[in-house]
């Protein structure tokens, strides 16, 4: 009798299983965009799935829609909503591959994972990663889907809060995040007398802030809206950095030499063509621009 | 002369069996069809010498810390340690104190401690309280060390015979004499190597303290594999404690030999 019930029991559940599978074929999956880059033929870590990294908590404006659903594994917003520029990019990329809103699986992948050796677990990982050379060298990146400066925020009121040239920096406690480009801004370029504090996530680094354990915190510019705007409210935006030689990007991280980068780059470069990557830019980091640059 | 023939062939021995054993682990790690990425991304000698002279200049702060730290935790574990071996219901509080404190302490994770206290205590924003994150760090590990270290030398305390005590006590000594006199020196002595070991586990969790943001040998060595994603640097930050650790095992090795032999030209005199 047993027996018969779990054979049953499974019967259904295979049931239902072809049942989904049939619906997602039968769904008007727009075929992709991209010459050479179909959907099947895209080397992917789960089949028909795109799988895609990001970090957890992910803050705003990367990543939006606010409180998730009772059950989500994000802590502050889903990736899964499409709010949020990088999670808004992400889905326009798997749509000009041919992918399905429910066909992008999301991953929570901490920074130090996305560059982990050994094979990925995700397809792409997009997570304000900066292209280094250096970095290149071991993943592979994506083409720039953001150019980015780096800002820094203080608290009102404090006497870093008067200064106005980056010279003027100097003899402040800066922190940045770890493994951010920030950090490397504040070492090779505002080089303070003492050394930088550097911490293992956004939240320990705007805690410093507050607790005033640093003076000035570095973070690219449209973080540095979201930290003003969100986390220290007596905070402020002293000003951004201007564009270092070259330029600053941030870029998806592929498994280094995975095929899929190239076409992930067509599509990124059929939203720049479109309009479409700037229209993104304009919905989620509109707020994020005109802050004085410091020289 | 046997028993040399004996060391020198039993020497020859071990000196093949290790040299078969490297020969085989190297060979089946580096026959692993991932080895020539591990090696890329682990071991670039480039990499090395480059973080090497920054990630030196970060562990003086691991150093500076477990300094700092050693000296309190001595003291106050010392101080908890006789709480708890007060006999009588006078002191049954100090006792309580000594258990709820050691119990709370050993059981709460380092690292959280040293996340609460960190970020917690500075942010209570009270004039006078230190926003310094290596003095909130060093606080933590003194908390949490001091746990352990009063456990090793209550051990310590209570492997002294009680005739010990009722000795010292007919020879018209006080019961805090006897314990400074008596009791103590003995304790201490014996649970030299232990004590040892956990200063060793301190100097490793003087890592934990870079969480807060202090820029200490691991922190530096993630900020120098995060900026190129190569790992070489964490393996030059764990040469260095290494180098560290390693001299202080064989200082106890040879701490506890010279005790032993003392003890032993002590009972044939």
């Amino acid at each position: 009798m047993r027996k018969i019930l779990l054979a049953l029991a499974a019967l259904a559940v295979m049931a239902v299983a072809s049942a989904f599978t049939a619906a997602g074929s039968s769904a008007p999956a727009s075929a992709s965009a991209i010459p050479g880059c179909a959907k099947a033929a895209l080397n992917l870590v789960g089949d028909g799935t795109l799988t895609v990294g990001t970090d957890n908590p992910a803050y705003p404006p990367w990543f939006g829609g606010g409180t998730p659903y009772k059950g989500s594994s994000w802590k502050i917003n889903d990736p899964n909503t499409a709010k949020g520029f990088e999670s808004a990019v992400a889905y326009a990329v798997a749509q000009q591959l041919g992918f399905t809103r429910s066909q992008v699986k999301w991953l929570y992948t901490p920074f130090s994972r996305s560059f982990a050796p050994g094979p990925k677990s995700f397809d792409f990982d997009i997570n304000q990663i900066s292209y280094t050379p250096a970095r290149a060298k071991v993943v592979t990146f994506s083409a720039s889907y953001y150019n980015v400066n780096q800002a820094i925020v203080v608290v009102k009121g404090t006497k870093i809060a008067s200064v106005r040239s980056i010279r003027g920096l100097k003899p402040y406690k800066l922190g940045a995040q770890l493994g951010t480009t920030s950090y490397q801004y504040i070492v090779n370029r505002i080089r303070p007398s003492s050394r930088p504090a550097v911490f293992p996530k956004n939240d320990a680094a705007v805690q410093a802030l507050k607790n005033k354990q640093i003076d000035g915190l570095v973070v690219d510019l449209p973080t540095a809206f979201y930290v003003t705007a969100v986390q220290v409210p007596n905070g402020k935006i002293l000003g951004q950095f201007p564009t270092t030689a070259g330029g600053e990007h941030f870029g998806m991280v592929f498994q280094k030499g995975n095929s899929l980068a190239g076409c992930v780059n067509k599509a990124l470069a059929n939203l720049k063509r479109s309009g479409a990557l700037g229209k993104i830019q304009q919905t989620w980091l509109a707020k994020a621009t005109g802050a004085p640059v410091l020289r | 002369m046997g028993s040399g023939g004996d060391g020198r062939r039993s020497a020859a021995v071990a000196i093949v069996s290790s040299a078969l054993f490297v020969v085989v682990v190297g060979f089946a790690i580096t026959r692993a069809p991932g080895w020539d990425e591990v090696k890329r991304t682990f071991f670039d000698w480039g990499y090395f010498k480059d973080s090497v002279p920054e990630i030196a200049r970060a562990f003086k702060l691991n150093v500076k810390i477990f300094c700092i730290a050693e000296v309190f935790i001595l003291a106050f574990a010392l101080v908890l340690a006789v709480f708890r071996s007060l006999p009588g219901p006078v002191f049954f509080p100090l006792r309580a104190l000594a258990i709820v404190y050691a119990d709370f302490f050993r059981g709460v994770p380092t690292i959280l401690v040293i996340a609460l206290l960190g970020f917690g205590a500075p942010a209570l924003q009270v004039q006078g309280i230190p926003r310094s994150v290596i003095f909130w760090g060093i606080v933590s590990l003194v908390l949490v060390y001091t746990a352990y270290v009063s456990e090793v030398y209550r051990a310590g305390i209570e492997s002294v015979h009680p005739s010990q005590e009722a000795a010292a006590r007919s020879l018209g000594l006080t019961r805090l004499q006897a314990l400074r006199h008596v009791i103590l020196p003995q304790a201490v002595r014996r649970v030299i190597p232990p004590l040892l070991n956990d200063f060793i586990g301190l100097q490793k969790d003087t890592a934990l303290v870079g969480t807060l943001g202090a820029i200490e040998a691991f922190n530096q060595a993630a900020i120098d594999t995060s900026a190129t994603f190569n790992y070489t640097p964490y393996v030059a930050a764990a040469v260095l404690f290494v180098a560290i650790t390693i001299p202080l095992a064989r200082f106890t090795d040879w701490l506890i030999l010279r005790d032993r032999r003392r003890r032993q030209a002590g009972s044939v005199a």
